[in-house]
């Protein structure tokens, strides 16, 4: 007996969402309390997979932040930077514990409020998130060690504002480093993913971190605005659009005010013919459709050497089949929710530029819901330097392939952007490996990989894409006063 | 009868050469008393337009010479300086110094130099990491000239004020645009002399003297200078962070008397680098249950 | 053109990166497979599955026995499938192929001085032409890992090319042994070398060495499998054989064939586990994706 030729589907594996607790209305977090914005106003967050309503934040105005910010200072003067640092490490190893209890909620979550794969929620995002804290409690005691002959203090108070694409993770890379390193917190989430920033507010008050500590208030851009202009904080860290970026080294100019800028990318992805190509076309995959494409350093300009861009653009296309777009709580999706209509509206913009602009298209063929705010894997070939979809970011799933002939031509062409954030080699020869890793203008390279991060990795970039460093023994200079 | 003497002509230097500002324009050196002691060139935007094109074209030949080789061409500098101590000195006596703080700022500059030029190739064994990260690979992070670096020299001092500041933003293999003390310009450009003798390549530093409320601006909005760098001018700091929004130029700003002798160090060459992380996986096969 | 000639035609091998192949492998092993995939994809387990005795104490006894449970896997639960085949020692083929008749379940037969391969050239022929001659649908042959590992590539090419002309109608399932092989890049190399050299199937291991048929290796494979296909229009099969002995790692295989192949290579045409302890564990998943109940090995026969 031989068994029936039918295609064989999987069936839906939803993750349940039965063990999570959110509540309907969500207050600011200041001074340890939850409190009510004196704004009286809400706005609503909802799921990208199928726009319905989760739950509603609070808009924090001006009063809030000046509260939150006055809250963050009292408590730097009065218990966090007199307390010894070895106990200021236990209580971050205390949040990095409770939030690992707590993982799974914290996954769910993310994916609902994001449109993130859960996969990606559970297996990435959360974890590094646990991790952050985990790699910068043990900093806490052991900052002399970093910073050889220098005396070293905290900065004070510090603004942080973080995009949506990583709403944990960034939060954790912002809140970890700056406790250690023994500075108070007010920070913001961005409107679109406040929740588990909230939870985040909800493990920091069960862990029993002194009131004021950290404070986490929710609201719009003027909420941000009001952080980056508050006259008693001392450093403002961003981490979003370099447009925005640019707004607030503005705003700061001749300020005392330090600050950490990760901003946007267009980060370069190099196939030599020599690479090993499956790993390869992985590495573009993952460098692309990763987090739908909302990744900083997402390798969004492919460049594949001509001798075989038949063959990778083969193997990419037959790669994109197996994507699975949909319901990010589907244990089974690859590509998720776009965050946003505005973001989807955005994606989309530049996709009809794509083709206004000549360039061929290619999407997955896959099925794609129809509630809800989904961009198919998305790529563009016969595309030119010069081409708009080549030199924007667009933050989503969409790629740019061009090829290249020579190493000399493809350094030129990768460096030849105003970002430098990231860029992916991929060769077997070591020599040139070296030779790339070198040349190639930008703050994190990944050679024979793409889109890994880890606490202890330094990560950030050159020229528009921002400076200072997030992670590593490096990203704690950022939240320390060196003298 | 007393031999009539050859006066110097002090030009800018710039792309490894010594030209006159393209603008014709001069202005005088006053001694403290105020009378003239040398008309220098009055450099405009289009000589720090040439200049930034010469460092951009020099910082390969510079940040690719080997660290090694870098720290020789620095000892070098220290070296030529040493046999023109006398020029220095009284040229800073000519703009109003005492003898002994003379030969002290003098000599305090070449000890500064050659301690810069110890730091070349060391600076990055000091910063660099290999993070262990929790994945299979290895992960490396390590420090990388960010650039072409815009200086304003420090207006309070002629000599060492400059030194200070150059040599760490050089030592990391960066190429420079010098915007020399205004009131006290002489030895910058006798430095670009030292300079230009000591095998560091031509553009590599470039000075350009003239008045520096005319020349922030286009240097600090200049989009190809990567990072600047200037020290007082507490009145311009607003504005030079305006101006270096654009292209997310890296800001370094100090307010030091650089004649105190912790005015040197490891940081001042690390402001001025950048950090790149490498990543590269590691094949982990055989050997693994090996106990040596 | 003689197979033999073709080596001149042997395309270079694509380097592997084992840390990729690691990632890659893990995304299909976090595929969630439920209901009724779970169901259909259990089921075509236990159809591709080459039922398999190689041991030097292998009996007409053991074989008879071996060849009744492919047919009837479990009969208390109507509508499963068989094998599809029993895969033994050529001096057991005559039996085996009498054992089976008509049911559809396949012999195949180990030759080429299985499992080290370490014969000359005319024994392993000999060896083959009596598995075919006793009624082998298909042949399970090993390649010379000690001339593959000195560099005689072209040897080891030669000596698969004229096994396949000896096999005649019976389809050639290459072993690579990849656990002696040591690295992906061995693995990929000597893959395209067997598929050029004529191979219907390429195997992973004898199941005498350890480790044996790993995802990675087996993905390895796959992709050369998936090249050789794209550039000639020619499918070649797969058969992980050796240390899938659950459900889920067999799942897993499947999700990875479905992924870099496609769904035309789920068939027992295509794909085949070769594996003694499997098809139990299945069963055994079977009935309780049935029944909701965990169930006993107690009530699921050995042969």
């Amino acid at each position: 007996m031989t068994s029936k030729n039918k295609n064989w589907e999987y069936s839906p594996s939803l993750e349940s969402t039965g063990h999570i607790k959110l509540k309907k209305k969500y207050d600011l977090f200041i001074n340890g309390k939850w409190t009510k914005s004196s704004s009286k106003k809400y706005f609503k967050t909802i799921n990208p997979n199928d726009e319905k309503l989760i739950a509603e934040i609070s808009h924090a105005n001006q009063n809030d932040v000046d509260l939150a910010v006055k809250s963050a200072r009292k408590a730097y003067d009065t218990v966090w930077s007199k307390m010894p640092a070895n106990e200021r490490g236990k209580y971050i190893y205390r949040i990095a514990r409770i939030m690992q209890e707590r993982a799974k909620e914290l996954a769910v979550i993310e994916s609902l409020d994001s449109g993130k794969p859960i996969r990606e929620a559970r297996d990435i995002d959360i974890p590094l998130a646990c991790n952050h804290f985990f790699y910068y409690a043990g900093w806490a005691d052991k900052l002399d060690y970093a910073f050889p002959n220098r005396k070293i203090s905290p900065l004070g108070v510090a603004g942080q504002i973080i995009p949506w694409n990583f709403p944990l993770l960034m939060a954790a890379w912002k809140i970890a480093p700056a406790l250690a390193a023994g500075n108070t917190v007010v920070l913001k989430p961005a409107e679109t993913t406040s929740l588990t920033a909230l939870k985040l507010a909800e493990i920091i008050e069960e862990s029993g971190l002194p009131a004021g500590v950290v404070n986490i208030i929710t609201g719009h851009g003027d909420t941000g605005a009001s952080i980056v202009n508050h006259p008693d904080i001392n450093k403002i860290a961003f981490t979003g659009s370099t447009g925005v970026g640019k707004i607030i080294q503005k705003a700061i100019a001749g300020t005392d005010k330090k600050a950490t800028l990760e901003l946007g990318g267009k980060s370069a992805n190099i196939i030599f013919d020599d690479a090993p190509l499956d790993q390869a076309i992985e590495g573009i995959v993952n460098g692309i459709f990763f987090n739908q494409g909302h990744v900083c350093c997402a390798g969004s300009r492919l460049f594949v050497q001509e001798n075989i861009a038949d063959k990778v653009i083969r193997k990419l296309k037959h790669r994109m089949k197996s994507l699975v777009v949909g319901n990010p709580l589907d244990k089974n999706t690859d590509v998720g929710a776009i965050n946003s209509k505005d973001q989807l509206q955005i994606i989309n913009k530049y996709i009809k530029l794509g083709k206004k602009e000549g360039a061929e298209l290619y999407q997955s063929t896959c099925s794609i819901p129809k509630k809800g705010f989904f961009c198919p894997p998305t790529i563009f070939t016969n595309v030119a330097q010069s081409s708009i979809l080549v030199q924007e970011e667009i933050f989503g799933p969409v790629l740019t392939i061009q090829t290249f002939r020579t190493v000399d031509e493809v350094i030129q062409k990768a460096n030849n952007t105003p970002y430098g954030l990231a860029a992916g080699v991929w060769t077997d020869k070591g020599a040139r490996i070296f030779n790339l890793t070198t040349k190639l203008k930008a703050g994190v390279v990944w050679a024979n990989t793409y889109n890994k991060f880890d606490p202890a990795s330094p990560f950030g970039g050159y020229k528009e894409s921002g400076f200072g460093r997030e992670g590593g023994m490096h990203g704690l200079s950022a939240y320390l006063k060196l003298s | 009868m007393k031999r009539v003497e050859i006066l110097k002509t002090y030009k800018i230097y710039s792309g490894g050469k010594f030209p006159r500002t393209e603008s014709g324009r001069y202005y005088m050196a006053l001694d403290k008393k105020g009378n003239p002691i040398a008309n220098m060139c009055l450099g405009s935007r289009k000589d720090v337009r040439n200049a930034v094109v010469s460092a951009r074209k020099a910082l390969g030949a510079w940040s690719g010479k080997t660290a090694f080789n870098r720290s020789q061409i620095l000892y070098r500098i220290a070296e030529v300086i040493e046999g023109r101590k006398s020029q220095f000195v009284e040229e800073l006596i000519l703009q109003g110094s005492q003898k002994n703080s003379a030969i002290k700022e003098v000599e305090d500059s070449i000890d500064r130099i050659v301690y810069y030029a110890g730091w070349c190739d060391k600076f990055c064994q000091i910063g660099s990491s290999v993070n262990p990260v929790s994945s299979s690979h290895f992960n490396f992070s390590t420090y990388e000239p960010v650039g072409v670096v815009g200086l304003i020299a420090p207006q309070d001092s002629s000599l060492l004020g400059l030194v200070s500041l150059l040599m760490p933003i050089i030592a990391g293999g960066n190429t420079c645009v010098v915007l020399a003390n205004e009131s006290l310009p002489l030895c910058s450009i006798t430095f670009s002399e030292v300079l230009h003798a000591s095998d560091v390549p031509g553009g590599a530093v470039n000075i350009i003297t003239g008045h520096i409320s005319e020349l922030i601006k286009p240097l600090s909005t200049h989009m190809d200078v990567n990072a600047l760098a200037f020290s007082g001018l507490n009145e311009l700091k607003k504005e030079i962070d305006l101006f270096s929004v654009e292209n997310l130029k890296r800001v370094r700003s100090y307010d030091l008397n650089w004649k105190n002798t912790d005015t040197q160090g490891l940081h001042y060459i690390t402001d001025f680098q950048e950090v790149k992380t490498t990543w590269h996986p590691i094949e982990n096969i055989g050997g693994a249950t090996s106990t040596y | 053109m003689k197979n033999q000639n073709k080596f001149n035609l042997l395309p270079l091998s694509p380097t592997v990166d084992k840390v990729g192949v690691e990632e890659r492998v893990s995304r299909f092993q976090k595929r969630s497979i439920k209901t009724n995939s779970k169901m259909d994809g259990l089921k075509m387990v236990l159809n591709m599955i080459d039922l398999t005795t190689l041991e030097g104490k292998d009996t007409p006894g053991k074989v008879r026995q071996m060849c009744y449970k492919a047919i009837h896997l479990h009969d208390s639960f109507p509508g499963l499938p068989t094998v599809a085949a029993v895969c033994v020692y050529p001096s057991m083929v005559g039996l085996a192929k009498s054992m089976v008749k008509d049911s559809g379940v396949k012999v195949a037969s180990v030759s080429t001085a299985f499992p080290s391969g370490q014969a000359p050239l005319d024994v392993k022929i000999t060896d083959t032409k009596y598995a075919v001659e006793q009624g082998a649908d298909e042949i399970d042959m090993v390649i010379s890992r000690g001339k593959f590992l000195a560099g005689e590539y072209s040897f080891v090419f030669d000596e698969i090319a004229q096994i396949k002309e000896v096999c005649g109608e019976a389809r050639l399932k290459v072993i690579l042994e990849t656990g002696e092989l040591a690295t992906l890049d061995n693995v990929r190399k000597a893959s395209d070398l067997a598929i050029y050299a004529g191979a219907d199937f390429i195997k992973t291991s004898t199941g005498k060495i350890q480790p044996a048929a790993t995802m990675q290796v087996t993905y390895t494979m796959l992709m050369a499998i998936r090249d050789y296909y794209d550039e000639t229009g020619i499918m070649v099969g797969m058969k992980p054989a050796g240390g899938i002995s659950n459900s889920k790692l067999a799942l897993h295989n499947l999700v990875m064939v479905k992924e870099l192949l496609g769904d035309e290579w789920l068939t027992n045409e295509w794909f085949r586990f070769g594996a003694s302890s499997l098809a139990n564990d299945v069963l055994m998943q079977i009935l309780k994706t049935d029944t909701g109940k965990y169930q006993s090995s107690d009530y699921f026969t050995i042969d």
